[in-house]
């Protein structure tokens, strides 16, 4: 019926005024796969809790653009003490709350203790671990103090478990969101829709789009029929790459690849044997076939990795070099360590199609090495629990969502175990470095390390696949972080 | 009558107890930990320890377990791990999706299934018979999925009458809930009524050959007078037994029929839920759909004590 209706209306306002009624499009409706289970971006890893809000709804000091920078954003400028200790922060004036409360000094004081409290819930605590004082000089001026360097400090800060929130709204934040974002909170339908309206008190640049709803549909194929029959404008994170095609061929819609900061890896337990000899690493890294992987399983979209980095950054090395495919060479290194007929390992795949559909492929290929993988399919929890915390396994594929983790690296305790002193102090340098270039070099130094010493087989830079309706632009193409953010979202005339 | 309904009820209660326990603590012990589902890779040992507390996961099972019954028998189910919000309110506003749902599909499965089940039973052996019958097959065979798949691709992307999912909200009126409705109503309904025409037909073919329907027609009464009068309301039972069984089978079995036209149910709900280890929410559901099978169990008992005053007697 809303079709019916909608088309009617349509196509009556068409033949009276033009394509007057297309023009003064000010709405969306954004598909996306999963639903946030709350609303607090500060207490939970979920990424379709940023996915709807960040930078829509919250902002934070400095934030992400689409192309991966990292930009001022509640702060208008700051300044860096010489010994990289102390970062004092100039506020925007006039930023004001949904609830119409004023952002000051002391909302970021609020917010960055509460991230790194005692009692915090914060999923990236770590983030905030180097910080020993926060405080409000004045209504407009924030001073932090660090106990040591850190060159990843203002990055941190754009991530979404550092978005600046209200002592006053934070207890629903879970249910009823307040930032200071371009767009508010208006409404959710749990199971069903999340959405959102202009803020017109917003400080900065206003949105184009008046109203704003996010869908939640899981099922591949419902989200195909959900584009195709046009009851979503569009779709980010499209789970059904095999259909992209077909959107491709039609007039209607366009399709965005992209990147994500997702390093698909297939994640090698470093101390349980005989994974903890280097040879059979190695042996293993030339074993799979990355391109056959990236077609079989993703339908072609993906960049294959030589390391733990991603490809779109500027400090990215091309390794895929040293773990090239050589089925012959992997064998007569299993010979070499010991393991001439091959051995039997565990291969555990979480749910997303990347590993369950790719890890059938590395199966194969490791099979034809010798080397028999169990195959045991888990879900995300069960996968937390056994694979990540309890490190039972042997091999297991997962994408690494996080922008800029190569530093998991540099903590033994960390599932794959990989401990290598080297590897640590290469990082705690990288830390200390506030020096682009050579922060650079470091970032090079270390992806090199760990390609060497062949930590984990590095698939593919997992793909950011969205269908939209021809008319919609602005969206982001990639997915520097999980985001969707609509403030610069508008329709074509 | 008043024994048989206590003797009932009170074999309900007990039903009910016993699927409490078991509920729980196998649902517990499922491995995976809500706290660090939440948190994800990153998060610290301390943040873990911090969200266990906020969530009261950190209090022994069975201590867990008399809340969770206890709250449940004034209607609090307790708060959702990962949504923060009253378990009984979620699942209140799920309901409002696939109550009508259910209602809607056993309807529609019920007005196919009898008449058809009925004309297939006195035309037996002739063409109009084994007409329904081969189409009963054909439904019982499809997969309620592929079917909604189909009537997707056709109603919603080629012709456009439908959209393809989504649930239109209570606030856009009666019409446009049904309107959402129907293709997964249809879906759900279509391999139901199968089942059910087939069962309505061999109940009363059963019927047919008694001898009270000789006794009826040697009174007098044409075929089609017996068959109303006399063979319909004693071929009811076995039809109740499956109408009571599809009821719940239609609530609780929408979930792959609510993904397919994301329709935010119960469904959909536990669906999320068993993936977030939201457990309480998971046995919260469960035991309400329990609670929902054995009440329409013990409202099918009833009804056959209506239909057959023999029961009320022997019991």
């Amino acid at each position: 019926m809303k079709h019916f209706v909608s088309q009617l209306a349509l196509a009556s306002a068409m033949s009276v005024a033009g394509f007057a009624a297309h023009a003064a499009n000010t709405e969306i409706t954004v598909a996306m796969q999963l639903e946030p289970p709350h609303l607090d971006p500060t207490s939970a890893a979920a990424g379709a809790i940023d996915s709807v809000l960040y930078s829509n709804v919250f902002e934070g000091l400095t934030r992400f653009m689409g192309d991966g920078s990292v930009v001022a954003g509640l702060a208008k400028s700051w300044d860096i003490s010489d010994d990289g200790l102390v970062y004092t922060f100039i506020l925007h004036d006039n930023v004001l709350f949904h609830d119409g409360s004023t952002m000051d000094a002391e909302d970021v004081q609020f917010s960055l203790n509460r991230a790194r409290a005692d009692d915090s819930t914060n999923a990236q605590k770590a983030l905030f671990a180097g910080i020993t004082d926060v405080s409000a000089l004045d209504a407009a001026t924030v001073v932090v103090t660090l106990d040591a360097p850190n060159g990843n400090f203002l990055f941190n800060l754009a991530w979404g478990d550092a978005i600046i929130v209200a002592p006053e709204s934070i207890g629903d934040i879970k249910q009823a969101p307040i930032g200071t974002g371009a767009f508010k909170f208006a409404n959710w339908v749990q199971g069903d829709k999340i959405e959102l309206t202009r803020n017109d008190a917003y400080w900065g640049t206003h949105a184009v789009l008046e109203n704003v709803t996010f869908k939640f549909i899981s099922d591949p194929t419902a989200a195909f029929a959900s584009v195709m029959a046009e009851d979503v404008d569009a779709f980010v994170g499209f789970p059904a790459p095999e259909n992209l095609p077909q959107f491709e061929a039609d007039p209607r819609f366009q399709v965005l690849v992209g990147s994500t900061e997702g390093e698909t890896i297939l994640s090698t337990n470093n101390k349980m044997p005989p994974f903890d000899n280097v040879k059979v690493r190695e042996a293993l890294a030339h074993a799979i076939d990355r391109q056959a992987i990236v077609d079989g399983a993703m339908f072609g979209y993906g960049t294959p990795i030589g390391t733990h980095f991603a490809p779109h950054n500027p400090a990215y090395v091309d390794l895929t070099g040293t773990s090239a495919y050589n089925p012959e060479l992997a064998k007569k290194m299993l010979a070499e360590a010991g393991f001439a007929d091959g051995f039997e390992t565990t291969l555990h795949l979480p749910p997303p199609s990347y590993a369950r559909r790719g890890g059938e492929i590395i199966a194969a290929q490791l099979a034809q090495v010798g080397i028999k993988a169990q195959i045991t399919n888990v879900e995300w929890a069960q996968w937390l629990e056994t694979v990540f915390r309890g490190k039972d396994f042997g091999l297991t594929i997962v994408s690494h969502t996080e922008p800029m983790d190569i530093g998991i690296y540099a903590n033994p305790e960390y599932y794959f175990q990989y401990d290598n002193p080297a590897f640590q102090k290469l990082m705690t340098n990288l830390n200390a470095t506030t020096d682009p270039e050579a922060r650079t070099a470091l970032m090079g130094d270390a992806q090199r390390m760990i390609s060497g010493d062949y930590v984990n087989g590095y698939l593919f830079q997992l793909a950011q696949l969205s269908v939209a309706k021809a008319g919609v632009q602005g969206l982001w193409t990639n997915a520097p972080t999980q985001a969707t953010d609509l403030t610069a979202v508008s329709w074509a005339d | 009558m008043i024994r048989y309904t206590l003797k009932r009820f009170l074999s309900l209660c007990i039903s009910l107890a016993v699927a409490s326990l078991l509920i729980f603590f196998v649902i517990e012990i499922a491995p995976g930990d809500p706290a660090s589902f939440m948190l994800g890779i990153n998060a610290q040992p301390d943040t873990v320890a911090a969200l266990r507390a906020e969530l009261g996961l950190d209090v022994p099972k069975f201590e867990r377990y008399l809340a969770w019954a206890q709250g449940m028998l004034t209607g609090d189910f307790g708060m959702s791990y990962t949504y923060r919000t009253p378990v009984s309110q979620m699942v209140a506003d799920r309901l409002w999706v696939s109550l009508p749902l259910a209602l809607f599909a056993l309807a529609l499965s019920t007005l196919i299934a009898l008449p058809a089940g009925i004309y297939a039973a006195a035309r037996r052996g002739k063409t109009g018979d084994v007409a329904v019958m081969s189409a009963t097959q054909l439904g019982v065979a499809i997969p309620n999925f592929w079917f909604a798949m189909m009537l997707v691709l056709i109603f919603a992307i080629k012709l456009r009458w439908f959209a393809g999912g989504g649930f239109a909200g209570w606030n856009k009126g009666l019409g446009a809930v049904i309107w959402s409705l129907t293709l997964p109503a249809i879906s759900l309904a279509l391999p139901q009524a199968a089942i059910l025409a087939r069962v309505m037909r061999s109940a009363l073919l059963d019927v047919m050959n008694e001898d009270f329907m000789r006794t009826a027609r040697a009174k007098g009464l044409t075929t089609t007078q017996t068959l109303w009068k006399h063979g319909l309301r004693n071929a009811l039972i076995p039809v109740l037994t499956i109408i009571g069984l599809q009821f719940s089978f239609l609530l609780a079995g929408g979930i792959i029929i609510e993904q397919v036209f994301y329709l935010p149910g119960l469904g959909r709900l536990v669906f999320q839920a068993i993936s977030a280890r939201d457990l309480i929410v998971v046995e919260s559901v469960v035991m309400l759909l329990v609670f929902a099978v054995i009440v329409v169990n013990f409202a099918v008992d009833l009804a056959y004590a209506a239909v057959d005053p023999r029961l009320r007697a022997r019991t």
